[in-house]
């Protein structure tokens, strides 16, 4: 599946595939006769057709994270690019990648050894979409969306990363309105590799914040 | 009291099911139709009006429906009550897929 291009440690193989759960709800059989229900009425009253469905769902699955770490990778390489990315993140992301974020607004955060930015949408599940594909399920679920701004540190232990305690750790949360998008700390250990080589050390939970850039393969 | 959908500091202390969670095809129509459906070449739902039905979803749903099963619920509330389908169509058709695919024989 290409929404997932990250190493993500995956811990749901001992779950059944069809138990409900947050992920899942209930019942899942009975929606997919639902959504079906609905797209044939839209296309009988002719508001939408198959077509327009098929490409909307194209799109879903051509934006990745991916887009996202090109945008990192070359903040990482080009100063210039990176203060246009933190100053007008929707215009950077239109002249290297020649799409439009679709947001009003899509700001940059930078982490540094000093301040770590952890995003949320504590009402919903707003994310820069476009630009990262769609959220993670954990992204829109309930106890990420209570927990991150009430205690970010123990939250970001569960993923697996310990801050130390002099850094300054700031929760933005997301409204229709303001998308961000994390650049994490370029890895030590990587001065020589090509804008390329940067952008597979990026991953989606970096630039969301609740993880660091992969270090690159030999270092530790 | 914040709405149920105003999570921001909810007393939870359940740890963050990290699973990655493969898309199923329902909820990349649901997806799909929604953004037909508020572009604005057609702008017949706005997200806005989304919102509102997903947050007015009684407590119950809202804390046991997944993501797209709140989403589809709020979309089809949205086109009855703009009078664009009835209840009653959507179930009828949603009744008779469920009875086909009862009777299609599982493949071997």
């Amino acid at each position: 599946m290409s929404l997932d291009q990250d190493d993500h440690e995956r811990h749901d193989h001992e779950a059944d595939p069809h138990a409900p759960n947050e992920h899942r709800g209930p019942d899942t059989d009975v929606w997919e006769h639902r959504a079906a229900a609905l797209q044939e009425a839209l296309v009988a009253k002719g508001l939408v057709t198959p077509d327009q469905v098929r490409a909307m769902i194209e799109d879903w699955e051509s934006r990745t994270p991916a887009l996202g770490a090109r945008l990192i990778a070359r903040a990482w390489t080009d100063p210039v690019f990176k203060a246009r990315l933190l100053a007008d993140a929707k215009s950077a992301a239109r002249e290297l990648l020649g799409i439009d974020p679709g947001v009003p607004e899509l700001v940059a955060l930078e982490n540094t050894d000093r301040v770590h930015h952890v995003v949320v949408c504590t009402l919903c599940s707003c994310y820069p979409r476009a630009i990262l594909g769609v959220p993670p399920a954990w992204y829109k679920g309930l106890a990420y969306r209570s927990r991150a701004i009430v205690e970010p540190r123990g939250v970001l232990r569960e993923f697996g990363l310990e801050l130390a305690p002099w850094v300054e750790v700031r929760v933005v949360d997301s409204t229709a309105d303001m998308r961000y998008l994390v650049l994490p700390e370029r890895p030590a250990g990587t001065e020589r590799m090509s804008e390329q080589e940067l952008a597979a050390l990026v991953t989606r939970d970096s630039m969301i914040g609740v993880a660091r850039a992969k270090e690159p393969i030999g270092v530790t | 009291m914040p709405g149920i959908h105003d999570r921001g500091g909810w007393p939870d202390d359940s740890p963050i099911d990290r699973s990655e969670h493969q898309p199923l095809l329902w909820e990349q129509r649901t997806d799909a139709l929604m953004r037909l459906l508020s572009s604005p070449e057609k702008g017949i739902i706005r997200v806005d009006e989304l919102r509102r039905q997903i947050e007015s979803l009684d407590p119950e749903r809202y804390e046991t429906y997944s993501y797209y099963q709140r989403w589809l619920t709020a979309i089809e509330n949205l086109v009855i009550e703009k009078g664009i389908v009835t209840a009653e169509e959507l179930d009828r058709r949603a009744a008779e897929l469920e009875a086909q695919s009862a009777q299609t024989p599982p493949p071997p």
